[in-house]
């Protein structure tokens, strides 16, 4: 049988939670249930759909394939990470606005971070093939868009990641 | 400024992007308890006992319910669509009571603390099945001695319908050519990517339900609801927000949707169910299996002149959605063709499966696939280009509005209302480079490449009625808002409408507040589905919009003591033409027009207070959408794989209110009809036991598999609607199998292989007909010449 | 789709985490990187009593050249190998195949050991560890012991591993000398596990003729399937396209595949073929370029 519930202490978009939780309580529950952050999206919750997309520690993971204990110390970022501390959309979510790359917006927030995690450790995300670009995005589904404009959006947003990069460096 | 027309990002966007928005599975009232659904594993089976004891002492379960335990709510679904041909109107039980016939159907509804506890007590509950024969295939069940479904419908025969014009069998004997085939579609399932979900919360203070649903019809569920719970249409508010994507199966009423609502008003607490990806594909209606007979006869220049197609449908376990599909599928056959007779008939079969509804295309992909595929046939016969037969064959510009005799079901007629079709033809051909690709397939076939081309036209039927309405309101506080029946699942629907009331109302489109989905903001009208939102909200909204602001102009006309007709809506005012100074701002008005005090003296036959108005648009009858998709591809005939390398839509929606909108309904469109005609394919096997239950085995494509794609509008005004438009929802989705599966085979030339199925499931498939067609030719082992 | 209960460990080290799952006999399971265990257990089709969790134990995520092997611990993420120069020096054959493993998201958290000890048979990493003529170094409760991959894989989701083992480390070891790789699958979508597919690692020796040759099938049987006869029929042959041709045709001699959903045995049987022949070409051109 299963023994209690276990506490688990983490850092999300910032912020640092706590909470006691059982074992078995899947990493995207806890962000969408327990810390009602939810713009995480549930769609398969077997990792194929994508929607579920986290940052923890900087890599995108389905957070429906982790347990929240093994969170455990972790720092996340949610779709609600994203945006400026004004609230302002990110370049990355400003083009996905211009290029109606959202339509349902289910999708939207495991795109979002994917695409983040790919343009921020591509600096040339820019100068990609398309083929590149989509192999990048082939992790998660979207059943409204096609896809054209995701891509149309995410090169877009390149060169606001590479400056942003250079800046980093400097 | 106008705004139709103006590709405007998105308004509901930045909430969506930000993760706020506000999807039913968001919703978390305080005490909520979660639901799960025991779901039968059989395809056929009686019931013998049913023990939920177990289940009931588990710590943290709340209820358990079993047929047996429904009291004080109708235990049978409702006939959504009835219609005179269904000879057999079977719907099923809220939890199945004695049989059970189709794997996932509802036996036992569990409400717990959490989920994961709910999903503990349905193992907990024992249900003693004795297994009945399953009808599984749509041929099986639809032949002589097939096992039947419902006792009382020994040939699984649901209803049938014959209909056509002319004399068919006379045009066919009278042909100079003939040909016949079976074209075999199989079961694909929408699979919006937010499952379905209910929240319900009964508050028993006011007696008033609040049902969160990811419906697509709203008011419709809410009329159901409350016949199914007892309860006046004024106690039920159905909020439709964010809808995670629909495509036809949330337009369905489920078993799920009342459990919920009636568990809330049983146990007194918030109860939210969640379908899971699983049971997405058992417990959410998919579309189709059709299987077609086609004959059609012909003369040596390749046109047509009369088509016999008897098809069978198949309907599943039940039949809530009615006849809708096949009628919509024999509607659609003659593509955009002139044919001199047509006979079709098609009966509607039982089988032990999930009930089908219609999914983006309804039907019309089917149609699409046949017609358009008899035309690569008679090419193929005649020696001809598959292009030229359809030059031949397409209705032509001048004959325009051309009708068919035959009557749709909104009671209005079949007919092509404006539009270009050939100039349509010589645009997708011109932009996928056909001609060039078949100079240069000769010598790319000596490389060992090889490459295709094909063009495939669809047509639909759009906009129809009965009717929707829209609210436009200025509020005295300075905000705009418009209220609408017809949600949205990512239309885009609080852009487009916004910005046909801008136009009207003289202001920026950003000002406007578009609510859709909300039962409690506007209660009149139907739903999402068959492309009718744009056409059939969006002229209720101009029509409001034009009501406001006349009523704005007579307003003002008082207050600045000037002729109405000499005033004009603009940068938010009511203002004198061409002297912008004087006037008075909308909210102003808004004010005046609901004083607290004093004298309003107007007619009291046509008063009404504040800037507010319904409008509501009945079209006498649809639209025509149409275009062709055009596709270029190359096969490795060694493995079977497909690289698509130019994909074009040219299409006519009428007046495109939202370029960017417009063109993110066809590509995504396009997308979805990639998946249908290559990769999904919703499985059973003869038990009737689902085989595609997961996403690793029921095929969505990515990123990778779709490629680009261009699109072309071609705008034709509709003349039966003031916006001009036609609907575009299902439109880009339509022909996408005939025109890859033409481009294939026109790969395979050398090899002479055929494909008369959709979906072409995979490199497999392509393989099996390559080996099939030259078996057929007495080819031993048929490997690919050239490198491999 | 929710997980029954289970009980959750996270060790420190290999030796606790060995003890652990010694503690619950037969019903406790390591997880790794979770991106098939997880799924697994939301759909009840796994439900281990107990899980003991990898991820805390640092001995087991390591990336190193050794003196006559790379090293690589169990947990290190299938991510770190595509990234890694050492690989793309020594081990190239990986950074072939990993572009085909899921998807970014899912190499970020998968595994290598992960990916070796489930033996999907259509999984890509196995067929390289196997073309790589992997060693494994299985830790148990009396302390180390290696296997080789021909040993490893022991069939149809199986492995050499006993229910109180974990495995510690994959050794591949150095192919001196310039060596050409071919690496193909075909599968429905990009990402998705092969429905055949094949590997390959061919070298010259100074007489122009193959004084190495490995080959590779996946997909096409219980795991993967290292084509023996075919490599001896290689060796001391010069390059030609007919010798490919017959390479591929022994390889597929002694498969046997399977039908499912997605393809039929014979589809799988002659693809398996054109592809094995096509990576033996490709890696024969790596040779010529190289």
């Amino acid at each position: 049988m299963a023994d209690g519930k276990v506490a688990v202490a983490l850092t999300v978009n910032g912020e640092r939670r706590e909470a006691l939780v059982e074992p078995r309580l899947l990493l995207s529950d806890f962000i969408r249930h327990v810390l009602r952050l939810t713009g995480t999206h549930v769609g398969c919750e077997h990792g194929v759909c994508g929607a579920c997309t986290v940052l923890v520690d900087g890599a995108a993971c389905r957070s429906c394939l982790l347990f929240a204990v093994q969170a455990n110390g972790a720092e996340i970022v949610t779709v609600e990470g994203l945006a400026g501390p004004d609230g302002a959309l990110a370049p990355l979510q400003q083009a996905f606005r211009d290029c109606h790359a959202l339509q349902c917006g289910y999708c939207t927030p495991g795109f979002l971070i994917s695409a983040h995690a790919f343009l921020r450790d591509t600096p040339d995300a820019a100068e990609r093939s398309d083929a590149e670009i989509r192999s990048a995005l082939s992790g998660n589904l979207c059943r409204c868009t096609g896809y054209q404009a995701i891509v149309k959006a995410v090169r877009q947003a390149a060169p606001a990641y590479r400056e942003a990069g250079l800046e980093e460096r400097r | 400024m106008t705004h139709v027309g103006s590709p405007l990002p998105r308004l509901e966007d930045a909430r969506l992007l930000a993760g706020r928005g506000r999807f039913t599975d968001d919703v978390h009232p305080d005490g909520l308890l979660e639901a799960h659904v025991l779901r039968s594993p059989h395809g056929h089976a009686r019931i013998a006992r049913i023990d939920a004891a177990a289940a009931r002492a588990l710590p943290g379960v709340v209820a358990v319910f079993t047929f047996d335990d429904l009291v004080g709510v109708e235990r049978q679904m409702p006939m959504i669509l009835p219609d005179r041909r269904i000879l057999h109107p079977k719907t099923q039980l809220l939890l199945a009571a004695e049989v059970v016939r189709y794997v996932g159907e509802p036996v036992a509804f569990v409400v717990a603390e959490t989920r994961y506890l709910a999903e503990d007590a349905a193992e907990l509950i024992e249900v003693a099945y004795e297994p009945l024969p399953a009808a599984s295939a749509l041929a099986d069940a639809a032949s002589p001695g097939g096992r039947p479904v419902h006792a009382d419908v020994p040939d699984n025969v649901a209803g049938a319908d014959e209909i056509g014009f002319g004399d068919a069998a006379a045009a066919l004997a009278a042909s100079p050519r003939r040909l016949r085939r079976r074209f075999d579609l199989a079961r694909g399932h929408a699979q919006p990517l937010e499952p379905r979900a209910t929240v319900a919360r009964f508050d028993a203070d006011t007696d008033l339900l609040t049902v969160w649903d990811t419906t697509q019809g709203p008011i419709p569920a809410r009329a159901a609801l409350a016949a199914m719970l007892g309860l006046g249409i004024d106690q039920v508010r159905v909020i439709a927000g964010d809808i995670g994507g629909g495509f036809g199966p949330k337009m369905v009423l489920y078993p799920e949707e009342v459990l919920v609502a009636h568990a809330a008003m049983r146990l007194g607490r918030p109860v939210k169910w969640v379908e899971d990806r699983m049971e997405s594909f058992v417990a959410t209606a998919s579309e189709r299996e059709q299987i077609h007979e086609v004959e059609v006869g012909f003369d040596e220049e390749g046109r047509l002149l009369g088509l016999v197609d008897h098809f069978w449908y198949e309907t599943g376990a039940y039949i809530p959605y009615g006849l809708n599909t096949p009628f919509v599928t024999t509607m659609h056959l003659l593509g955009l063709y002139r044919v001199p007779a047509l006979a079709v008939s098609f009966q509607a079969v039982f089988t032990n499966r999930m009930f089908v509804c219609p999914y983006r295309g309804a039907g019309r992909p089917y149609s699409a696939f046949v017609i358009e595929r008899i035309m690569d046939l008679i090419a193929r016969e005649l020696g001809l280009e598959p292009a030229e037969v359809r030059r031949r064959n397409l209705i032509p510009p001048e004959a325009m509005p051309y009708r068919y005799p035959l009557t749709y079901w909104d009671g209005g007629p079949v007919e092509f209302d404006s539009g270009d079709y050939p100039g349509m033809l010589e645009e997708a051909l011109a932009r996928v480079g056909y001609r060039e690709i078949r100079a240069a397939q000769a010598a790319a076939r000596g490389e060992g490449r090889y490459v295709g081309v094909a063009a495939a036209a669809y047509c639909e039927i759009t906009g129809i009625g009965p009717y929707e309405g829209t609210r436009v309101r200025v509020q005295p506080g300075g905000r705009i808002t418009v209220a609408t029946g017809v949600g949205s699942q990512g239309q885009g629907h609080h852009t487009t409408l916004a910005q046909i009331v801008a136009d009207e109302l003289g202001v920026a489109p950003e000002r406007i507040e578009v609510t859709v989905g909300d039962t409690a903001q506007f209660d009149w009208g139907i739903g999402s589905f068959a492309s009718r939102g744009a056409v059939t909200a969006g002229n209720a909204a101009r029509i409001a919009a034009r009501k406001v602001a006349r009523q704005a102009r007579e307003w003002a006309s008082e207050m600045l003591e000037v002729d109405a007709g000499d005033l004009e809506l603009a940068e938010g005012s009511v203002r004198l033409k061409g002297v912008p100074e004087v006037g008075v701002p909308l909210e102003e008005i808004a004010r005046r027009a609901d004083p607290a005090r004093g004298r309003i003296g107007r007619d009291p036959e046509t008063f009404r207070p504040g800037l507010e108005a319904d409008g509501f648009f009945n079209p006498a009858q649809g639209t025509m959408g149409a275009g062709f998709h055009a596709c270029a591809v190359e096969v490795d005939p060694s493995t079977g794989t497909v690289a698509i390398l130019k994909y074009v839509v040219v299409h006519d929606c009428g007046t495109v209110i939202n370029p960017l909108i417009v063109e993110g309904q066809v590509v995504g469109g396009a997308a979805l009809g990639i998946g249908g005609a290559f990769y999904e394919r919703v499985a059973y096997d003869e038990e009737a036991q689902l085989l595609t239950s997961t996403y690793m085995d029921y095929l969505i494509p990515t990123a990778s598999e779709v490629p680009a794609i261009d699109v072309v509008h071609f705008e034709s005004r509709s003349p039966h609607n003031p916006l001009g438009v036609k609907g575009v929802g299902e439109a880009g989705t339509l022909p996408v199998a005939p025109a890859l599966v033409g481009a294939i085979e026109d790969a395979l030339a050398p090899f002479g292989a055929t494909f008369m199925t959709m979906p072409l499931a995979g490199p497999d498939a392509v393989r099996a007909a390559i080996r099939a067609a030259c078996a057929a030719r007495g080819e031993e082992g048929c490997r690919a010449s050239g490198p491999v | 789709m929710k997980p029954a209960a289970f009980v959750y460990r996270a060790p420190a080290s290999l030796p606790e985490a060995l003890a652990q799952l010694r503690e619950f006999g037969g019903d406790a399971r390591v997880i790794a990187g979770g991106q098939t265990l997880v799924p697994a257990m939301s759909m009840r089709l796994a439900r281990p009593a107990a899980l003991i969790d990898l991820n805390g134990v640092a001995e087991l995520a390591f990336l190193r050249a050794g003196a006559d092997a790379i090293e690589i611990g169990a947990m290190t993420r299938q991510r770190t190998l595509e990234r890694s120069a050492e690989i793309g020096r020594h081990a190239r054959l990986f950074h072939l195949a990993l572009p085909h493993v899921a998807h970014f998201q899912i190499r970020n958290r998968g595994t290598f050991g992960g990916s070796l000890c489930h033996n999907d048979p259509a999984a890509e990493l196995p067929a390289v560890a196997a073309a790589l003529s992997a060693e494994f170094v299985i830790a148990g409760a009396s302390g180390d012991r290696t296997v080789g991959a021909d040993g490893f894989f022991a069939g149809l989701l199986s492995t050499a591993l006993e229910p109180d083992e974990i495995l510690r480390a994959i050794r591949i070891p150095y192919l001196p000398g310039s060596c050409g790789f071919g690496f193909a699958e075909v599968a429905r979508r990009h990402g998705d596990f092969a429905l055949a597919g094949a590997a390959a690692v061919l070298r010259l020796g100074g007489d122009g003729t193959l004084d190495l040759a490995r080959l590779v099938l996946f997909g096409v049987d219980d795991g993967p399937v290292r084509a023996h006869a075919a490599e001896a029929a290689m060796l001391g042959e010069r390059p030609s396209d007919d010798l490919w041709s017959a390479a591929a045709a022994a390889a597929v001699a002694g498969i046997s595949p399977v039908a499912d959903l997605h393809a039929s045995a014979l589809y799988r049987r002659e693809v398996a073929e054109t592809l094995a022949r096509r990576v033996l070409r490709q890696a024969a051109a790596e040779l010529r370029d190289g």
